[in-house]
């Protein structure tokens, strides 16, 4: 969107953080031969320039790996006790690496055992998958809802605006975590229902967000030419204004995955997900949470993993914001 | 200013109609039999018609939402069902706790998020300002619940009975007491609101031990808070800090600050006197923006470090299903973040005179 609305001088195929840089008279066919400059080779290689969205990406890519080839990666059934199979296992057992001394005769269990006989690595890695698709599903909820409730109140404006917006304040006046943790308890307690609840809380930004770009762009030229062309309300909903609002839902959704993932593993921890004994980080630490001082690796482990993967949301999520976001290119 | 003000407090209204209607709504939205899913399978018909009968519920909703409201209005948030208590004794016995933790922590996030944002932007790019912001950046991606753990398993195990260790549960050691406002100044006869709000403060125990001079109380009570403050208090802070960064970052870059400069003024002026005020103001938005989080984080931070405060209450209503007590707790919290916000919107009207013209 950025580069579009930039004026395409000599200079415009340049990086964009090279300040200083004063086009040069080139002759007409250096000209020429310059590529032109290209709206998502810009993006991609502005992204490619923030440091912090790099090591997002390696992050995140490195937890979409390991979350799709979990039944490779996980050496042992996340779900089932080892007691009986494996011989010798102790409750708790602390890890046991074989590359740092311990001994090769013993079953290696990189993150040790949990209070259920069960191996917590392969019980984090299939944690990933959980966390990641419960982040995605219910960012992309709230993302498809707020932009439709966003675009109408923004688009048709009077009292509809009115109405819509002041319902998403009041959402907003709860602190999100507890209008979570109450609308579970009422529609019941499951995993399904938290992530409905997550994507719920999460609606009002997004439309907060979709509808100041649809104010935003809503008189302009473009958007004029294209009514006195004679377009329906839904084409230049669609094709005009929501391309116009996607870098702020994507950045706006790339740190609220990060976020999703937390209020999900809280909500877990606080035990309102039900079953508590699936591979899920938060369910892990909450049932252990009273083993730290005997067994800390088994709430450690799972800790650590919540952290990283928001961690690298919220990398990526501050890296698009400072590539995307023409304000900051100061 | 006064008109921004009344502006103000008038969006407020219907928002606040709207809360306690989302709550009144969620209560009733409840799937089954409201009877049995509080009391239990194995209620009775005579019991349960006598419930249903008792709390309103055969009434059509638009009656049921009129009877709630004129039970609010009388300050009455309901009876727990299972403590057999009016709420609002119970909030004024457990908000204590959670309002304590949240000041605390919330000064903890000013007191070291505020210098650490200066001193980064004042050594941009210098190991210093990396490696705060690589804290900052972790702080906001660990979950409360998770560095609450790490901070026991640290000072309560690994450095026990070293002159660092800090008690990990609790609010204070077994044997010390804060005596009670009423006590200390001998009003027990005292009932009402008057004594309600007195037991409130006395439930503040870091507050009522200092003003009343317990010395040792103090102490134990403050010793206790460190880890659950330091929990709770780091997301706010890598906000803090990230915020006052680039705010500051920004003013530096100004016109004005350059004036300052050229006039010859000490650096330590121009950054301070001139910069930081101007600086401040985004940051105080943040800071008003952290209470509601701050609010959530509690539940999850008093349930690690077992406080009997509003979160673990919610807690227990939760799995105890005493929907009263968590409508009432949930209605509160989410007042006090309303109000906490209109306070932060007003005093944006006098720090920027900007705003009010809007």
């Amino acid at each position: 969107m950025t580069a579009t609305s930039e004026p395409l001088g000599p200079g415009a195929g340049l990086p964009a953080g090279t300040p200083g840089v004063s086009a040069p008279a080139l002759p007409a066919d250096t000209l020429a031969r310059t590529r032109p400059a290209s709206l998502w080779r810009d993006t991609i290689a502005n992204i490619l320039r923030q440091r912090s969205a790099d090591l997002g990406l390696l992050i995140l890519g490195l937890l979409i790996l390991v979350a799709l080839f979990a039944p490779i990666i996980a050496p042992f059934d996340p779900n089932k006790p080892l007691l009986g199979v494996e011989q010798g296992l102790i409750k708790r057992a602390p890890p046991c690496v074989h590359l740092l001394g311990c001994p090769a005769a013993k079953p290696e269990h990189i993150f040790g055992v949990d209070g259920n006989f069960r191996d917590v690595f392969s019980r984090v890695v299939w944690g990933a998958r959980t966390s990641l698709s419960i982040g995605f599903a219910a960012i992309g909820f709230a993302i498809v809802v707020g932009s439709i409730i966003g675009g109408l109140a923004g688009y048709l404006g009077g009292w509809i605006d009115n109405i819509l917006m002041r319902l998403m304040d009041v959402i907003l006046a709860f602190p999100s975590l507890l209008l979570a943790i109450a609308i579970v308890t009422a529609a019941g307690q499951s995993l399904t229902n938290a992530l409905l609840a997550i994507g719920i809380v999460s609606v009002p930004i997004y439309a907060r967000v979709m509808r100041s770009s649809v104010l935003s762009v809503r008189e302009s030229d473009f958007v004029t030419a294209s009514r006195a062309l004679g377009e329906s309300g839904f084409g230049i909903m669609t094709r005009r204004i929501l391309p116009n609002s996607l870098t702020p839902l994507v950045v706006q959704g790339t740190l609220g995955i990060g976020g999703a993932v937390l209020e999900i593993a809280a909500l877990s921890f606080v035990g309102v997900t039900g079953d508590l004994s699936r591979p899920e980080w938060g369910s892990m630490i909450s049932i252990e949470s009273q083993q730290l001082f005997n067994a800390p690796h088994v709430i450690l482990a799972p800790g650590l993993a919540i952290t990283l993967t928001v961690l690298g949301f919220n990398l990526l999520g501050d890296g698009l914001r400072d590539a995307l976001d023409p304000r900051l290119n100061r | 200013m006064t008109r921004f003000i009344i502006r103000r407090l008038l969006v407020t209204i219907p928002v606040l109609f709207g809360l306690v209607f989302l709550v009144f709504a969620l209560s009733r939205i409840v799937p089954g039999d409201p009877c049995r899913a509080v009391l239990g399978e194995r209620a009775t018909d005579a019991v349960c018609d006598d419930f249903i009968r008792r709390y309103g519920l055969d009434q059509p909703i638009p009656v049921q939402f009129g009877l709630y409201l004129g039970q609010l209005s009388r300050g009455d948030l309901g009876e727990s069902i299972k403590h057999s208590r009016p709420v609002t004794e119970l909030l004024i016995e457990r908000l204590p706790t959670t309002v304590e933790l949240t000041v605390w922590a919330l000064l903890f996030a000013i007191v070291v998020g505020i210098p650490l944002g200066i001193l980064s932007a004042i050594r941009r790019n210098s190991p210093v300002d990396v490696g705060a912001m690589v804290v900052a950046n972790l702080g906001v991606s660990m979950p409360v619940f998770v560095l609450g753990l790490f901070l026991q398993f640290i000072f309560a195990l690994l450095l026990k009975n070293t002159p660092l260790s800090l008690p990990a549960s609790g609010r204070l050691s077994a044997g010390v007491e804060v005596m009670p406002l009423v006590q200390v100044w001998g009003l027990t006869g005292l009932t009402g609101i008057p004594r309600g709000i007195l037991d409130f403060v006395s439930g503040i125990y870091t507050f009522s031990a200092l003003i009343t001079g317990q010395w040792a109380a103090l102490l134990d009570a403050a010793r206790h808070l460190i880890l659950p403050a330091i929990a709770l208090g780091t997301i706010p802070l890598a906000i803090i800090a990230r915020i006052t960064r680039s705010s500051l970052l920004e003013v530096l870059g100004q016109d004005y600050v350059r004036t300052a400069r050229a006039k010859g003024l000490k650096e330590r002026s121009v950054v301070i006197r001139h910069a930081t005020r101007n600086a401040l103001l985004p940051v105080v938005t943040v800071i008003g923006l952290q209470l509601g989080a701050l609010f959530a984080g509690a539940v999850l931070t008093e349930s690690t470090f077992n406080l009997a405060g509003v979160g673990r209450t919610l807690f227990e209503a939760i799995t105890g299903r005493d929907y009263v007590v968590i409508q009432g707790f949930i209605l509160i919290v989410a007042v006090a973040y309303v109000v906490v916000n209109l306070i932060v919107d007003v005093s944006y009207g006098f720090l920027d005179p900007r705003i009010r013209l809007r």
